[in-house]
């Protein structure tokens, strides 16, 4: 299966502009557990999925809101010549199709 | 009993942003409940830095008069302030003075009076370079180079406001308060905090009702109403069909921010890690263990700098031939264009005081160089031609000087003469005007929390008590 099947929302969004934001939310216990126990979500393969250093990569898991959240430095600073999502919502695409044992 | 603690405070979030369309019904149901006080936000640099850079709105004036006047009159009615902060979208001195002027407006058409703090939160430059000298102006991560040319550079600078200067201003009796930029959750907890409500709980309190609606488990037209007391946070909509869950208040943490549980202020932290979120009824949620930790004053800086003049071509290719080497196309297509740029303008137009960037939508515009399929080919490939230059004269001249060769630029694939390039409009060239760049991540270590902010108290009056 693929987080996409599993996830009730994947979302990306600016944290202000020098930060994009990625936030996995899920529609019950049972789906948030299954996939922070598959230990699929790490910093190292999000850094490998947004070709990052994976100490800038910064993860939380937030079981009260039944997500995760990663949050890295914007590749394109928001606005700057060449960006082409200013309010950074299209960039959660690559995290779909991670593959959830 | 002077000395005895509030109970409790409540409070109203009727939007999310002025302007954004407050549901006038809700608000009057809220109202009923007999709030403290009334606050809202009205900036974001989430649009990009053109605001900041030009000193225009987001919202058209007529959408921002409407939810403004809709909030004064139920303050003055309740009499109850009303606070705005980031005035303007983002909250430069000329936001502030257009907001300001809307706020006139209202107060003649509906004969209202109004004690009024306008707090203006724009920098000025010298006294940010003396900053600068002083090592305090401290950088975020990550933050592009500071410098007094970058500060003496920057088209407009404003400083983020907490609490303090608000506070100022309600001690100063205040109706309605106007601020420049200003921290979102500040906007909530700046009375709170001053009836000594725990600050963990002030602060958090603001944070979930900043947004408005969008703390609800699925957004509509409502009302936020929060009520803080010394142990708990409880938050409620009005409006039809909206309910806040224990996961839409917790899950509202992580919206547009990098970190879901520490949240910086001015005055320090606050630290949601042990929150809790428990449901009351089917539409009302109760926090408890919301921290705040002191840290020194730190007055977050943004600032916006004219990247130069923008003009583009907007058009489309079908050609399969081109489109399965796009890429080489687009590099020779460039080549061409910038020898005809050298030959055409000469020194006028030094490579090194241009951009020209294409936009490739369907291949990689929206993802760049994240994009995790670039080489899926599609049948259609839409482009934006970008030209950027110091002069808006000059960035046109370059996209005029681009557009023949995207339209004729052969390929081997085809003998004679080909028009490669679906031009969308005529004239094909569309001018954008100046287009800025954020400039700082940076924060300010002020030696008072309120000597950054310019407060002004007016008495705005309608035409029976002026």
């Amino acid at each position: 299966m693929i987080l996409a099947d599993i996830a009730n929302l994947i979302r990306s969004k600016n944290a202000g502009p020098f930060t994009l934001t990625f936030d996995i939310m899920f529609a019950d216990l049972e789906s948030y557990r299954r996939v922070k126990d598959s230990g699929a979500l790490n910093p190292a393969a999000f850094a490998k999925l947004y070709c990052c250093p994976v100490d800038k990569v910064r993860y939380f898991e937030c079981e009260n809101a039944l997500a995760f959240k990663f949050s890295i430095p914007r590749p394109l600073t928001q606005g700057e010549l060449g960006d082409g999502d200013t309010h950074g919502g299209q960039q959660f695409i690559p995290l779909m199709n991670v593959e959830i044992p | 009993m002077p000395n005895e603690k509030l109970q409790q405070i409540r409070f109203i979030s009727p939007v999310g942003s002025v302007g954004g369309g407050i549901s006038g019904a809700a608000v009057e149901e809220a109202m009923a409940q007999a709030p403290d006080f009334i606050a809202c936000d009205a900036g974001t640099t989430d649009a990009g830095p053109f605001s900041l850079g030009t000193g225009t709105p987001a919202f058209p004036r007529e959408a921002v008069k409407r939810d403004l006047s809709l909030m004064l009159r139920a303050g003055r009615k309740a009499n109850i302030p009303v606070i705005i902060g980031s005035a303007g979208t983002a909250g430069g001195d000329v936001h502030v003075d257009w907001v300001l002027e809307i706020a006139r407006e209202i107060v003649a058409e509906h004969d209202l009076t109004l004690r009024t703090a306008v707090i203006y939160a724009e920098q000025d430059k010298t006294y940010l370079k003396r900053l600068l000298r002083e090592n305090r102006i401290l950088p975020l991560d990550p933050a592009p180079p500071i410098s007094d040319s970058i500060i003496d550079g920057s088209s407009r600078i404003v400083g983020m406001m907490g609490v303090e200067p608000l506070q100022q201003a309600i001690s100063d009796g205040a109706d309605f308060v106007l601020a420049g930029r200003c921290s979102d959750s500040a906007l909530f907890a700046a009375i709170p905090l001053m009836r000594d409500f725990p600050p963990g709980l002030a602060w958090h309190a603001g944070k979930v009702s900043e947004c408005g609606t969008l703390v609800c488990e699925t957004l509509g037209k409502g009302v936020i109403f929060t009520t803080v007391s010394q142990d708990e946070i409880t938050i409620r909509p009005y409006g039809v069909g909206l309910r806040c869950t224990p996961q839409s208040v917790a899950a509202h943490s992580l919206y547009e921010n990098a970190d879901p549980y520490l949240h910086r202020e001015c005055s320090g932290t606050f630290d949601l890690t042990k929150a809790t979120f428990e449901a009351i009824d089917g539409v009302t949620v109760r926090i408890r263990g919301s921290k705040f930790i002191s840290e020194p004053y730190t007055v977050k800086l943004e600032g916006a700098e004219l990247a130069g003049y923008q003009s583009i071509i907007v058009g489309g290719i079908r050609d399969p031939y081109i489109i399965r080497q796009l890429d080489s196309w687009l590099g020779s297509v460039r080549s061409y264009i910038e020898g005809s740029i050298a030959r055409v303008l000469g020194d006028r137009a030094d490579k090194s005081s241009y951009s020209i960037f294409f936009h490739r939508y369907g291949i990689n515009a929206v993802m760049g160089g994240l994009e995790p399929d670039p080489k899926h080919l599609p049948h259609e490939v839409g482009i934006v031609l970008e030209a950027t230059a110091p002069t808006q004269d000059m960035a046109h001249k370059l996209a005029q000087l681009s557009r023949q060769p995207l339209l004729h630029y052969p390929i081997k694939e085809w003998v004679g003469s080909t028009t490669a390039f679906a031009c969308l409009h005529n004239p094909a060239v569309i001018d954008r005007g100046p287009v800025y760049r954020f400039n700082l991540n940076h924060v300010a270590v002020p030696t008072t929390p309120v000597e950054m902010f310019r407060t002004h108290l007016i008495d705005l009056c309608g035409p029976t008590s002026s």
